[in-house]
């Protein structure tokens, strides 16, 4: 478990971090979002003992991060922002060198070396010198080097940041694959991440936490929620369309983009209006090309909490 | 202790996957030799010592051990990889020994290569080697004097080439306590007792007294006292600004 209380960070005239409380459990993985410079680096970079807060604070796995740091950072496997690496040293020397600092040794060492050199797919380059991979394979082995402890705890700072689609999907499935009995906590400022990985996601704003839910929920809180979009196959009659639709009861307003020829219909709390919607589609003959039911737009939440 | 010992060779790996250490090492002996013989006047003398070599190390020092620990942890502050190392289970210190006696050693190292000198004037005459292996003792005290200050100036700072200025700046301050450059600052204002006390900080009279062949425990105590005041500076210093 990591417990959080009032965590705070000050530096001269900036509060980075300001009395920041949660708790996380087993089997979590929380997404920290929010803006850059909202404090989500700070954050785990407390949380990883690399900086002390300057009041409040924090235990990993019962291990409070000030005064039994060691045990609290072996209960962490940490990958900082933009996975930092000694560049001049080849992969396999580098992985070594961390599996020492974790006190691995014997078999158990060369059981965890392979298990991670496998999972990250790194045989390949194993020789190379670290300054010379791709950014993608410098993230895989900044992510074996946190993996190598098979630590109860991760903390991955922005863990996808500057990789193509395929690698986040291959970090995803990673994160995903490991979550099962242990505490993740990921940043990221994307998304469809949090939808991807996350069990729950902490949004901060200024050193602040402003909402604390599950990925669900909070899109819950959009306007978009239990909206209906629907898509013609051609704007001809859109606008007609339209005022029908406006007409309806439940129905608290219609936004319309001519360029897709998409309606969207915005429901008053709590109301569903897609049978009412699709009734009168039928009605009207209507050439619909598509027609769903969003479930709220995260970036929405995400933009009305933290601008 | 474990940790220190992974750090160290870590770092002495590293030493040797670039030019650096090579560079470093055929930079030193070339200047050292090149002292001895044409400046130090080593044949003319006639005198089998090594004093027209070891005269020269702390000018030698001055600027070549700011160069080896410019790096120390500029680079680790610039790349970022600090984060990496200090948030594995080891504690500050054991970071801040590890880089330093990398650095002490591979400095060890390059000295020991300068052995042909040694054979030389063994070969030449029958020099006091006792005086001689005190004269290494105090060149390998000083270089360690130096690269703890190094690595606190390195600590100070992203910019490796502001860390070698602000190195050879402080290492020169050292070398001249003892002397009228840095003493007539002091001597219109400070009390006499401080002035002596800076008088007594001077690398120069400390070296020199040690590589007269005299291994005085004071001059031991003082090289000591001043590698620990450094590499306490060098742990403070990243504790305040590691993060920046």
């Amino acid at each position: 478990m990591i417990k959080t209380e009032r965590l705070s960070k000050r530096y001269d005239t900036l509060t980075a971090v300001d009395a920041v409380s949660f708790e996380v459990h087993a089997g979590e993985v929380l997404g920290f979002l929010g803006p850059n410079g909202a404090g989500k680096t700070t954050t785990m970079r407390m949380l990883a003992g690399f900086i002390a807060p300057t009041s409040g604070t924090a235990s990993v796995c019962g291990h409070d991060i000030q005064t039994d740091t060691l045990a609290a950072k072996r209960s962490i496997g940490y990958l900082p922002e933009g996975a930092p690496l000694y560049g001049e040293m080849n992969v396999r020397s580098f992985l070594e060198f961390v599996a020492e600092l974790r006190g691995l040794s014997g078999a158990q060492r060369t059981s965890r070396l392979d298990f991670v050199i496998a999972r990250l797919q790194l045989s390949s380059v194993l020789e190379q010198s670290i300054e010379t991979l791709s950014k993608g394979f410098r993230r895989r082995v900044g992510l074996a080097q946190s993996l190598l402890q098979d630590p109860p705890v991760l903390i991955l700072d922005e863990p996808t940041d500057g990789l193509d689609p395929n690698q986040k999907h291959e970090v995803r499935t990673l994160i995903n694959e490991m979550a099962p009995g242990k505490i993740i906590i990921i940043s990221t400022h994307l998304l469809e991440e949090v939808e991807a990985v996350c069990t729950r996601a902490i949004i901060i704003a200024r050193g602040r936490i402003v909402a604390d839910d599950t990925p669900q929920h909070l899109a819950a809180r959009s306007r978009y929620h239990n909206a209906v979009s629907l898509q013609l196959e051609s704007a001809t009659d859109l606008a007609a369309a339209r005022d029908a639709i406006a007409a309806l009861p439940n129905v608290e307003s219609v936004e319309m983009s001519e360029r897709e020829a998409r309606l969207t219909a915005l429901p008053h709390a709590g109301a569903h209006i897609l049978p009412a919607l699709s009734e009168l589609a039928a009605q009207r003959g209507l050439h619909l090309k598509e027609l769903h039911l969003e479930s709220g737009r995260l970036d929405e939440v995400f933009r009305s909490i933290t601008a | 202790m474990h940790n220190v010992s992974v750090i160290l060779r870590r770092e002495l790996r590293s030493y040797f996957s670039t030019p650096l250490a090579y560079v470093f090492i055929l930079i030193f002996l070339v200047l050292a030799n090149s002292f001895t013989f044409y400046l130090g006047g080593f044949f003319e003398r006639g005198q089998a010592d090594l004093a027209p070599f070891f005269n020269f190390h702390p000018w030698l020092y001055l600027f070549l051990i700011p160069a080896l620990a410019m790096r120390l942890w500029a680079e680790e502050r610039k790349t970022g990889s600090i984060e990496l190392l200090l948030t594995q289970p080891i504690t500050l210190w054991e970071a801040v020994l590890g880089k330093f006696f990398a650095a002490w050693i591979f400095a060890a190292l390059a000295l020991a290569l300068t052995f042909p000198i040694w054979i030389t004037v063994n070969y030449l005459g029958s020099p006091d080697n006792g005086a001689i292996l005190a004269g290494y003792v105090g060149s390998l005290l000083l270089a360690g004097g130096f690269l703890a200050i190094g690595s606190c100036m390195s600590a100070l700072t992203r910019n490796q080439v502001v860390a070698f200025i602000l190195g050879v700046v402080v290492c020169f301050l050292f070398l001249l306590a003892g002397f009228p450059l840095v003493l007539d600052v002091f001597r219109g204002w400070a009390p006499q007792p401080i002035v002596d006390a800076i008088a007594s900080l001077s690398f120069l009279t400390h070296f020199e007294s040690i590589a007269k062949g005299v291994i005085d425990v004071r001059d031991l105590l003082y090289f000591a006292m001043l590698i620990a005041f450094f590499l306490l500076a060098t742990a403070i210093a990243l504790d305040v600004r590691k993060a920046e």
